[in-house]
């Protein structure tokens, strides 16, 4: 009867949130009880302590649970032109092996999503990203000899980050010493694959591992095993996403709203706005959104997206931005007190040319909850480069031991 | 004794009518032809210690500003959001409907993954159409041809919210407001039932079948309200639909106004191309400085003011509006709750509404039976038991059930409905549940059965169309009801309409007695009393 009930795909409103493969030993190791949803799926916010977790991220190995990543399967004899097409970077740049960030444009030029591009074979691709596209990827197919399918939960994956995480590979059997940044390797695993690339969203040393379902638990396992002399441990969402932002990385509807779920019109961003305007390849040939995005190359652009700098120690999420403490001229989506730049960092959107020409009077309304109580501070701020942090050994090949 | 304004009809737009009016300081006097208050916001006890939403079943349009401004919670107003949803599918499966985003995906996914992660740009655009419209709810409709400062002022604010648009979303508003459906779920869904299920909005209470132009609107009018700030989600009133117009009468009396019940209107009374008061069936004559009449713009014009006292034109207009009866309501007490076959035991469907039609294609083949002047021979029903949510309507374990029926024509291929035509609805609609939940006739302690017939004689809608007239975009903002009378006036001095018949539109939504009491006020330049501008939207 339970296993029936488990089986029956009529029955998942019994569990509204679902639980990746590698429940059983997130559940276990998550001390907080602390969970939230993420596509779908619970996730773990914070296991036992967040400063805890996010030091593992800079200073040994870290383990994030990736599965709730969408996930689509594209192959097809046209695949590189479908790509090529669909998103706004050279597809035929990437080589077999290899991962690409990128993102993709609706026909104005305003962006749906961001997200990895994984060439698996010489025809087959997967797209990892945040929200979920099926169909806007098949009409945008139209034309194309080419297949997508959504895989999301075809695949378990898990992210191991930190500057210990190629030892605890190679200790683990898998040796990535060779492996570049945005290259991926296949190994033997537990009568099956583990594909190991060298990605990530924590701007350190580390890689993503993909799998199967059925070898999620053992790899796991593997992993913590393995992983045990450097102080390996699951960290949840609350690490990550200050270790993302010391990176510079944006979130989808964090950083932005994707344009398929904006409902006012204003809130969509081009890569220009984004700061993604590299990643676009004018001489590949048409792609959508290029003739809306060459325009707005010519025109100009009404938004920018920038790091911060804040004066004080007190975190800006969600603050407004002022010009000479008056006009209001953008707004942070995401920052954190940098426990390893000791900054005060923030990811904003500022009009322009409040980012550039005009930025050298920028103040940011904080309003710091003291014991019940908001204070609201007015505090100086300096847009400055991202990514805030970019430690040497974040793409030094070999990695180092430490 | 002479009221200040005299309201014809009880319903929910007379009353709040009513009630910002006596609050302004008004004396108000609603006249009603029942022994009840409630026209189709109404709920009887019609089987002991059961008590029916006779009419409309379930809200979402009630706007929040009118329950807050006129103290509707302090008068016993409650209302219930719901969950869940259905539609049984030929074969024994069903779709599901989940309030939470991931959950409806993992049901609409069963049926198509490529509908599942369709529904993101779906809602979106759903929700840019009602953000463009709800803020027209609350304010009265410019006169586009007139150069008074004010339709001027408010024809601009329309021009900015238009022009506020970008180029793209221009041209989907154009082809929102005036396309079918079907057509316009089309370009975003594959599944017939996905479609079917989204559809049902489009049809409610319009005599149009979803493959018909305009009906896409007619969704919106039904996605434009929410509960709680919940856009688009729709609730129970706690006790009945009636509660809502008992919180009303209450609230009322409370600001010192009067409710007449037990009969009706004879005649509106007309001096001199002036409104003086109306007299009674009963022979009573209820004199005031004004009328306001809640009742449908055709029963207000056709069959209680002398055609004499009106311009032949508005006569012709008013003949010529468009009130099609099309749907028809059984109430049904029941012993038990029904069993549906196809849902897994203690599923939180049932909490919802449930419907038997599961292709856009039967929904128009249903209407293809309406067009022939016939009910439909394999309806459209939307079903719900209140009482899975609401403890106060019926004994414990007990249930009543709600089913909206669609399509009952107004006439039987061309003569008056009669008992048998009655009753051999009923049993297709009754018929029809049976199959999807076995041994629910057996349950059945009562069951009401209104037709459009029953619907114009007991509530007094024309036709018995829900709407006092059809929400097609020839009736609406500054055409409805008829061009030159949108503003709740009428060629006769002193003589105002408030209800569905007049912008907004119908359900209970009480924004057309809202704006025609600001109306009346700004008329006699006496300032509005508690009441608020529109919320802002989402």
């Amino acid at each position: 009867m339970r296993m029936e009930k488990l089986t029956d795909p009529r029955l998942h409103y019994l569990t509204p949130l679902r639980q990746t493969p590698f429940h059983p030993r997130t559940a276990a190791a998550n001390r907080m009880n602390s969970w939230g949803p993420w596509g779908g799926y619970t996730t773990a916010l914070v296991f036992d302590d967040e400063a805890m977790e996010y030091t593992a991220i800079r200073n040994a190995a870290s383990v994030y649970d990736l599965c709730p990543m969408v996930k689509y399967r594209v192959r097809g004899r046209e695949a590189l032109a479908y790509l090529n097409r669909l998103t706004v970077r050279d597809v035929g740049k990437l080589s077999v092996g290899g991962v690409q960030y990128t993102i993709w444009c609706d026909d104005a030029g305003k962006i749906i999503d961001d997200g990895t591009l994984f060439r698996l074979g010489e025809d087959e691709y997967r797209i990892c990203c945040q929200e979920r596209h099926l169909p806007w990827l098949l009409d945008s197919a139209f034309g194309f000899d080419v297949e997508i399918e959504e895989v999301t939960e075809e695949i378990a994956a898990l992210s191991l980050q930190g500057p210990c995480t190629a030892m605890v590979l190679r200790a683990a059997g898998f040796d990535v010493a060779g492996l570049k940044p945005f290259r991926m390797a296949t190994f033997p695993f537990d009568g099956g694959e583990l594909m190991i690339s060298r990605t990530g969203f924590t701007g350190d040393l580390g890689y993503e591992l993909w799998t199967t379902p059925d070898h999620a638990l053992p790899l796991w396992d593997l992993l913590f095993d393995a992983g045990a002399p450097w102080g390996i441990r699951p960290i949840g969402s609350n690490a990550l996403n200050m270790a993302r932002v010391e990176a510079g990385f944006i979130i989808t509807n964090l950083d932005f709203v994707p344009v398929h779920q904006a409902v006012r019109e204003d809130r969509v961003r081009s890569p220009f706005e984004m700061g993604l305007d590299w990643l676009i390849s004018w001489d590949k040939g048409h792609f959508t959104g290029r003739r809306a995005l060459k325009a707005e190359g010519e025109k100009g652009s009404e938004w920018a997206f920038v790091g911060l700098d804040i004066e004080g120690n007190v975190s800006a999420e969600h603050s407004l931005i002022y010009h000479d403490k008056k006009h209001e001229v953008g707004h942070i989506t995401g920052a954190v007190w940098s426990p390893t730049c000791k900054r005060n960092i923030a990811l904003a959107h500022l009009k322009r040319p409040y980012h550039a020409d005009k930025n050298g009077n920028l103040w940011v309304e904080v309003y710091a909850m003291r014991e019940l109580q908001y204070v609201k501070l007015m505090l100086k701020a300096t847009v400055c480069q991202r990514p805030f942090f970019k430690p040497a050994r974040r793409t030094a090949t070999p990695p180092g031991a430490f | 004794m002479i009221y200040d304004a005299v309201i014809v009809g009880a319903g929910h737009n007379g009353l709040t009518a009513a009630c910002y009016l006596a609050r302004a300081g008004l004396k108000v006097m609603v006249v009603e032809k029942n022994d009840w208050v409630g026209g189709a916001a109404v709920s009887r006890e019609l089987y002991p210690g059961f008590t029916y939403s006779n009419c409309s079943y379930v809200s979402s349009l009630f706007r929040p500003e009118i329950m807050r401004d006129l103290e509707l919670p302090k008068h016993g107003l409650q209302v219930l959001p719901y969950e869940g949803g259905a539609v049984f599918m030929e074969g024994g499966d069903y779709l599901g409907m989940h309030r939470d985003h991931d959950a409806n995906r993992r049901e609409i996914a069963r049926h198509s993954k490529r509908d599942a992660e369709a529904y993101d740009r779906y809602a979106r655009d759903v929700l840019r159409h009602c953000r463009f419209i709800r803020p027209m709810l609350l304010r009265t409709a410019p006169d586009p041809s007139s150069f008074r400062p004010r339709d001027l002022s408010e024809l601009a604010w329309l021009g900015k919210q238009i022009f506020g648009l970008s180029e793209m979303a221009m041209y989907d508003m154009i082809r929102f407001w005036t396309m079918s459906i079907a057509d316009y779920l089309d370009e975003y869904f594959e599944h017939p039932t996905v479609k079917a299920y989204q559809a049902v909005a489009s049809i409610i209470g319009t005599a149009l079948g979803p493959m018909s132009p305009g009906t896409a609107y007619v969704l919106l009018h039904h996605a434009m309200g929410d509960v709680d700030g919940n856009v688009g989600a729709w609730g129970f009133a706690r006790g009945g639909m009636g509660s809502i117009t008992k919180a009303l009468t209450a609230s009322l009396k409370a600001a010192g106004g009067e409710v007449r019940t037990g009969s009706g209107v004879e005649k509106i009374l007309v001096k001199n191309g002036r409104a003086y008061g109306v007299v009674l069936e009963n022979g009573d004559e209820v004199l005031g400085k004004r009328v306001v009449s809640n009742m449908d713009v055709k029963r207000t014009f056709l069959k209680h003011v002398d055609e004499a006292d009106l311009p032949g034109a508005f006569v012709k207009r008013v003949k010529a509006f468009k009130i099609r009866g099309s749907s028809g309501k059984l109430n049904i007490a029941l012993d038990r709750a029904p069993k549906f076959t196809a849902l897994p035991e203690g599923s939180p469907y049932v909490k919802g509404d449930m419907h038997f039609t599961d292709s856009i294609e039967k929904m128009e083949r249903a209407y293809d039976d309406w067009k022939a002047g016939h009910y439909s021979q394999d309806p459209f029903q939307d079903m719900m038991i209140p009482t899975m949510i609401d403890p106060t309507m019926t004994p414990p374990g007990k249930h009543f059930m709600s089913c909206f029926v669609q399509y009952a024509s107004p006439k039987i291929e061309g003569r008056d409905w009669t008992d048998e035509d009655r009753d051999g609805f009923a049993k297709t609609c009754l018929d029809q549940i049976e199959k999807y939940a076995p041994g629910f006739k057996d349950s059945i302690l009562h069951y009401e059965v209104r037709t459009p017939r029953e619907l114009e004689k007991e509530v007094g809608l024309t036709e018995g169309n829900i709407f006092q007239g059809e929400l097609t975009f020839d009736q609406l903002l500054f055409n409805r009801p008829v061009p030159g009378c949108a503003q709740y006036r009428s060629p006769i001095q002193d003589l105002w309409i408030c209800g569905s018949s007049t912008h907004p539109g119908g359900g209970v939504m009480g924004a057309p007695g809202r704006n025609a009491a600001s109306e009346i006020l700004r008329d006699i330049k006496q300032p509005k009393k508690d009441m608020s501008e529109a919320y802002a939207v989402l």
